[in-house]
């Protein structure tokens, strides 16, 4: 028999040794497949769930991640969607016809991660029910040439085969090893639960993509803008604007209300931080379902309130004037706190004030009155254009009354924040010139000839609240959660095995042979041999020294290195 | 009022110094690095050549590297370490000095200073955190200060870990040195150019472990890049060529090939579950800030990208084919998307990260 036989049964014996040390699926050269569909369909099977084809579908997913990263997208930015269309008229086409304005909704990502999950369940099913086999099975046997093994060490004792062979078994058990008697030799095995992590990660993979796709399928958003004394039940009609998934419906709406009591923010007031936010918070009084206890609570910007699924989010505010308006009699036809828009980090806002009915003019003819305003928290002289400080100190309310028509019966749907000027008229000073007055809270504007008069009562303060609803999150960081658990045993846990064969040599003396084999090569497994070398040794002594194994003075490689 | 102002800036300019005096103290262990590899040139080494040569003549002999098994007083068996088969079974370089005393010395000193540089760059973060009084990563300036800061220190502690590591410290203070250059020129930031905390104890979690995986993550991409070089190295040696006077001196000095790529693979699959941990932090955060947990934001997306392309890594050396050359070229690409996540998102691509939201001043730019 040749040297190169011996040597090739010899590492299928090793084969044997080290086989099923992991459930990784075995990556055979693909045959082409057998005629028939049947064959074909199976071929395609056994494709899709090898490694090779998980890691070219992992890495194009990551390929195909990276356009929605560079183009616009409409999920998160419909304007500069709409630049993009402008700008680029050959190009955007082109993009819609690829789906690359919605491209993690596109029907090529799609695919490309649906296979991936398919792939990945394909791949699990067969490892789980491998393992569970491996764990109701005992560690193979040794094989034949012990030191052909990664970490091996030898000894001659006079101690009986038998006895080495109980002590050492008792020994691996007591470390946890899963260790049984074959043969001439005590086979044991180790770090299972390497295997436990890696399958429960994979699986939690599986958990958080349905988690993610029922989440954006079901999910709902929107905004509500509240002055301070004012209420928000969730119904679709309560909200200013409103988005939802495609499986929603309202009847999935989580019931509850909630009632603005008053927003607190409270400002650095020198230094570079000068104007940032230091508190900025509101109470709630809130119910949970139609007839649920009102409660009270604070909601702060990173500490949304929770009730089921729905997050109520602060996520700005600003001030609202509270404005009286009387007509020319006297008459009170408008009162009520008017939300203007935020212009800056300093609160410079602005808006309109519109009184569309119960106002007649100084002839008594009905006329709708706008009011433009524009409002500074903290007015400082010199500086009339815009606020210095985000705080109400020493705000100003400035005016600029219309009147006319609104026209916001046109069936044209009009921003509450804009003035269209198209049938209004300017109310004129002495001069002639458009009428514009600074307020104090307290003043009083008089409109010209007997027109009526606005008056500046005080400042309430609006928030605006984002609402959202996204079932399964909580399924989503529990598999997250998993998926770290899991990884982290796949990574740090090694999963080994150790033989121990002890044999009366042909002198009568006991040989005891150990060797360790890894998963992959690991400083950890000589480390360990040598340790449990170390004990079983001191339980049986050696009669004869060893025969020097050969040295090499070479630096240790860095798998022997401690 | 102007007192704290006053402070703050003392405490800027201190910081600014502190970074100054540790790039001197970074040149200067640049230098001594150098020493250390010309003085170890001198050692004509060649091990890596013999062990190929000595292979191919007597077929397959296992090199044997002994190990004595623990300190107990009692003689203990040895335990007999030999490579898988199919590896090829070349020694570790014995370091930059090649052997050479007064290279070791010089290696030794190149050390000490890069402790000390270390330590002042540590001060000048630490100063420029307190005169902000907030996390220094606010901004890109901020970034490459502590990103480099943490790389020294996960360098350092390996040494201190004993692990064989000092064959990286001459790439590693060069590539920090550039680091630094860019901040305090490029990308340089007045202290008092404030970006605002956010109020939430998930940006320090989530910002730094993203700087600690980024800093661990580049020492893993530097053994990687040595891997290629020194692997094309081994195999042109064993395919029986003749390398360069420049390789001979320099790769030979290297860990083996084998080593190299297990060291990297050792350091990136420790710190991937960490990574996927910084993601999740980032989700939650975002869930609580943004009404979202996740939005296909091009920062979220390109977390998103390197965790895949580290995945892909991790599973191409479990895959036959991939293992290797291929492996490392996945590690190197997978570090180029946190690369690209830091400075090209921020630089080119704007995004939730990056913007402020009117009329709340609380969510501004950060660099995650
Ligand atoms: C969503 C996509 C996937 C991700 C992110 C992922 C990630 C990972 C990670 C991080 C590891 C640990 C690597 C290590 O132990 O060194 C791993 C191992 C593994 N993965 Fe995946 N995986 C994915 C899909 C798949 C699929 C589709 C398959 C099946 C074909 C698969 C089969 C395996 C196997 C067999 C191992 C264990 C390898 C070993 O024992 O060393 N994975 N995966």
């Amino acid at each position: 028999m040749s040297n190169t036989t011996t040597d090739r049964a010899e590492d299928q014996d090793l084969g044997a040794a080290g086989s099923q040390l992991s459930t990784a699926p075995k990556e055979e050269l693909s045959n082409l497949p057998a005629m028939g569909v049947v064959g074909w369909v199976r071929w395609f099977w056994r494709q899709l769930t090898s490694m090779r084809v998980a890691l070219l579908l992992l890495l194009l997913l990551a390929l195909g991640a990276i356009p929605g990263s560079l183009i616009p997208q409409t999920g998160s930015d419909e304007t500069k969607v709409a630049e993009f269309r402008e700008q680029h008229e050959v190009l955007a086409p082109v993009y819609d016809k690829l789906g690359l304005f919605h491209v993690y909704s596109s029907v090529w990502f799609s695919a490309i991660y649906i296979l991936l999950f398919v792939s990945l369940i394909g791949c699990i099913v067969p490892r789980t029910w491998q393992f569970v086999g491996q764990l109701r099975g005992r560690p193979p046997g040794a094989p034949k040439r012990l030191t052909r093994l990664p970490a091996y060490t030898t000894w001659r004792t006079e101690a009986e085969p038998e006895q080495v062979r109980e002590a050492a078994l008792a020994l691996l058990k007591k470390n946890r090893f899963r260790a049984h008697l074959a043969g001439d030799a005590v086979a044991a095995e180790k770090g299972y639960l390497r295997e436990v992590g890696n399958l429960l990660f994979h699986i939690a993979l599986i958990v958080m993509l349905i988690a993610f796709a029922w989440g954006q399928l079901f999910k709902s958003e929107g905004n509500k803008l509240l002055v301070e004394g004012h209420g928000f039940s969730n119904t679709l009609i309560s909200y200013d604007d409103f988005k939802s998934g495609n499986l929603f419906s309202t009847d999935d709406l989580t019931p509850f209300s909630f009632t603005l009591g008053d927003f607190t923010g409270t400002y650095e007031t020198s230094g570079p931080n000068k104007g940032t936010p230091r508190t900025y918070q509101t109470t709630l009084t809130y119910a949970e379902g139609a007839y649920g206890k009102d409660r009270k609570t604070t909601v702060k910007v990173n500490h949304p309130l929770e009730i089921g699924d729905s997050k109520v989010y602060l996520t700005a505010h600003g001030y609202a004037p509270v404005v009286t308006v009387r007509d020319g009699k006297g008459k009170v036809v408008f009162r009520d706190a008017v939300p203007l828009l935020p212009l800056d980090s300093n609160v410079t806002s602005s808006g309109v004030i519109k009184v569309l009915d119960g106002y007649k003019n100084a002839e008594g003819v009905t006329e709708q009155l706008g009011l433009k305003a524009f409002f500074l928290p903290t007015y400082t002289a010199g500086s009339e254009i815009a606020s210095t400080f985000p705080a109400l100190i020493n705000p100003v309310l400035n005016l600029e009354p219309y009147h006319g028509d609104l026209g916001v019966n046109s069936g044209i749907p009009q921003s509450v924040y804009q003035l269209d000027k198209k049938h209004m008229k300017g109310f004129k000073d002495t001069k002639g010139k458009q009428m514009r007055d600074n307020l104090r809270p307290g003043q009083t504007m008089k409109l010209p000839d007997g027109a009526g008069s606005i008056t500046y009562e005080g400042t309430k303060e609006w928030a605006n609240f984002q609402i959202t609803q996204q079932p399964a999150s909580g399924w989503a960081l529990a598999g997250s959660l998993a998926a770290i658990l899991g990884l982290a045993a796949s990574l740090f846990i090694q999963r080994r095995r150790v033989w121990v064969r002890a044999v009366k040599g042909a002198d009568g003396v006991t040989v005891v042979e150990m060797a360790g084999l890894g998963r992959s090569e690991s400083a950890k497994v000589p480390e360990e041999l040598g340790d449990l070398a170390g004990i079983l040794y001191e339980q049986a002594a050696p009669s004869a020294p060893d025969p020097e194994p050969t040295t090499d003075p070479a630096v240790p490689a860095e798998g022997a290195e401690k | 009022m102007t007192l704290a102002a006053a402070t703050n800036e003392s405490l800027a300019s201190l910081s600014n110094t502190l970074i100054y005096s540790a790039m001197a103290v970074y040149t200067l262990a640049f230098f001594a690095y150098i020493a250390e590899w010309l003085f170890g040139s001198r050692s004509k080494v060649g091990r890596t050549a013999a062990a190929l040569t000595a292979t191919k003549k007597a077929g397959a002999p296992a090199v044997t590297v002994q190990k004595a098994g623990g300190t107990t007083v009692l003689e203990r068996p040895k335990v007999v370490v030999r490579a898988a088969s199919g590896t090829r079974d070349v020694p570790d370089g014995p370091g930059a000095h090649g052997g050479d005393e007064q290279g070791d010395l010089y290696g030794r000193i190149a050390v000490s200073l890069t402790v000390l540089a270390f330590l002042i760059e540590f001060g000048g973060v630490l100063a420029r955190a307190l005169s902000v009084q907030r996390a220094p990563w606010g901004n890109m300036y901020e970034f490459n200060i502590t990103f480099s800061t943490v790389a020294v220190g996960v360098y350092l502690t390996l040494l201190a870990l004993k692990k064989n590591v000092r064959w990286l410290g001459l790439f590693l203070i060069t590539t920090v040195l550039l680091d630094l250059g860019l901040a305090v020129t490029v990308l340089y930031t007045d202290s008092d150019q404030l970006v605002p905390a956010l109020h939430s104890y998930w940006l320090y979690i989530h910002v730094s472990t993203a700087i600690f995986c980024g800093a661990v993550f580049y020492v893993g991409a530097l053994s990687s890049l040595l891997y290629l070089f020194k692997d094309s190295y081994e195999n042109k040696l064993a395919g029986g060529g003749t390398p360069g006077r420049f390789a001979n001196s320099v790769l030979d000095r290297l860990p083996a090939s084998s080593s190299l790529d297990k060291f990297s693979y050792r350091v990136n699959a420790a710190v991937f579950p960490l990574w996927t941990f910084t993601i999740i932090a980032g989700a939650i955060w975002a869930g609580d800030a943004w009404g979202r947990y996740w939005g296909w934001d091009p920062k979220e997306t390109w977390s998103f990208i390197t965790w895949v392309a580290y995945a892909c890594y991790l599973h191409a050396r479990a895959t036959a084919g991939w293992k290797g050359r291929k492996a490392a070229w996945l590690a190197l690409v997978a570090f180029g998307c946190w690369l690209f996540n830091y400075y090209g998102v921020n630089i080119f691509v704007s995004g939730k990260h990056s913007y402020a939201d009117v009329g709340l001043g609380a969510l501004q730019s950060v660099g995650f």
